[in-house]
């Protein structure tokens, strides 16, 4: 890809850094933690849980409503919008390969979600310290590559529609009719399926289990609350059969296998195809 | 007897039968036809007749059946190397959030080229390079999106020049400018505009290549 994607992911990070979206967003998840410690979260107990933990797990859980739509709706407009403006048209009768423009989207806009998360979780850190909180730094850790795996996995799924989608319009219904389903299968309608139609409980679990989103909430579940108590009897299945660290290891390595095989077809249909 | 002398010019494009179907209608119905080094074309033709749609297959962003290979580059394999021999103006300014200073610097880069260079062309043209730096490309009015792109295109000195109605924004005193640089320009380039305005062309154009419904209908030495 050379220098055209450095360029590229240059340029597109620059127009990003001056996007008011951009501020905005980084905006909330720093005024999240702010509030979280305002309001005394650190103080509150989950499980037995206190301080800058309890707050991780908070953050978390808002991070798993915010994040997956959010990356979606933006990035799903990026190719396809690309196309619709005529940029693409002008963009690629440049020395650019076609891969160069694809993957300087996708690496400049995980880049741009990333990093404000990144940070709202550093910035949490240094404020519990100043605060004499003790830092659970295998949650930090564990938890900043997590989000790292569901962002990239939302953001394969966003450039894969953007590359097929016709329109802007067909691109973004598409990207929320698939959060839709992704949330209507978390674990509450699994069971009410289980319990209805009487379906073998392996296949059930396995199926949710292919719902990355599903793979984050009991993932950001299962360091603090290790026997996933609050998932009731889908736990025996999930720990039996998988182990707590196996479990670890895969709610990272899955997302970012799903969100990189995602993003490859999208460059894959894009390379192949008209690109305007 | 009087000696005839043949002159073999060096095809820069070459098609054979390219075919490019949209929705299973054919908007290039088989087209076969050679582009050569030095040749300035007139390419004309009424809305619908196939001209933006092969620019588009020469600069590789469609796909196609029959045949096509610029300068011994397939557009869609060697897309990267070939965009660095060919310089596209459109017809219509893309809107770029990039600030004039940025797309100076991108295109400089890409290119290889003295960032000098393109505000040269700019500045002839009437455009004031410098006191627009800050401002992004979306903001400037259309005719000063114009006189930058053809900076931009015109800066890198390519082989092969596409520009779909080039001219189309620009005040009469930047087409004046803009034709005289095209008539200075490098006598091997391979220049093909596409323009519904005949008359501005008749000091440059050396051949008239007329397209209607996907073919070729006239195609002759000026």
């Amino acid at each position: 890809m050379g220098k055209g994607f450095l360029y590229m992911t240059e340029l597109d990070l620059m127009q990003n850094l001056r996007s008011k979206s951009f501020w905005a967003y980084s905006f909330l998840f720093g005024a999240f933690v702010a509030v979280m410690f305002l309001s005394g979260v650190t103080e509150s107990q989950i499980i037995g849980f206190v301080g800058l933990s309890r707050l991780m797990v908070t953050f978390m859980q808002v991070s798993m409503a915010i994040l997956p739509i959010y990356v979606l709706i933006t990035t799903v407009r990026s190719v396809v919008g690309d196309r619709e403006s005529n940029v693409m048209e002008y963009m690629l009768s440049l020395p650019v390969s076609f891969s160069a423009y694809y993957w300087s989207k996708f690496v400049s806009k995980f880049l741009v979600i990333y990093i404000p998360v990144l940070f709202a979780l550093i910035v949490a850190v240094i404020w519990g310290s100043l605060k004499n909180l003790d830092v659970p730094w295998d949650l930090f850790f564990f938890y900043s590559a997590l989000l790292a795996a569901l962002i990239f996995n939302f953001l394969g799924l966003g450039m894969l529609i953007s590359s097929m989608a016709k329109s802007q319009e067909i691109a973004i219904g598409t990207a929320f009719i698939i959060w839709l389903i992704l949330v209507a299968f978390l674990d509450l309608l699994l069971m009410g399926l289980m319990l209805k139609m009487r379906m073998n409980p392996d296949l059930v679990i396995w199926g949710g289990m292919i719902n990355p989103l599903q793979i984050f909430r009991t993932g950001s579940l299962i360091l603090f609350d290790p026997k996933l108590t609050v998932m009731g009897p889908a736990s025996y299945y999930v720990l039996d059969v998988m182990g707590r660290n196996a479990f670890l290891i895969m709610s990272i390595a899955y997302p970012l296998f799903l969100g990189w095989l995602f993003a490859f077809l999208g460059s894959r249909y894009f390379n192949r195809n008209d690109v305007i | 007897m009087e000696e005839k002398t043949v002159i073999i010019k060096e095809s820069l494009i070459s098609t054979k039968n390219l075919v490019k179907t949209f929705n299973k209608v054919d908007v290039l119905k088989g087209l076969n036809i050679d582009f050569n080094k030095g040749d300035r074309i007139a390419l004309i033709g009424q809305n619908g007749a196939g001209k933006t749609t092969l620019i588009r297959c020469i600069l590789g962003q469609y796909t196609y059946e029959g045949k096509l290979v610029v300068m011994n580059f397939n557009p869609r394999k060697d897309h990267e190397v070939l965009m660095q021999h060919i310089g596209f103006i459109p017809q219509t300014p893309p809107p770029l959030q990039m600030t004039v200073g940025e797309m100076l610097d991108f295109f400089s880069k890409l290119s290889n080229t003295d960032k000098e260079e393109f505000v040269k062309i700019g500045v002839d043209m009437g455009l004031d390079v410098e006191a627009n730096l800050a401002k992004p490309f979306l903001k400037l009015s259309g005719g000063m999106k114009q006189k930058l792109l053809v900076a931009l295109a015109l800066g890198r000195k390519p082989e092969i020049l596409l520009m779909d109605e080039p001219s189309a924004n620009l005040d009469p005193a930047a087409r004046k400018v803009f034709f005289k640089y095209l008539e200075e320009y490098n006598n091997d380039a391979l220049m093909i505009i596409s323009s519904h305005r005949l008359k501005e062309l008749e000091n440059l154009a050396t051949r008239l290549v007329e397209m209607d419904m996907g073919v070729v209908v006239v195609d002759n030495e000026l």
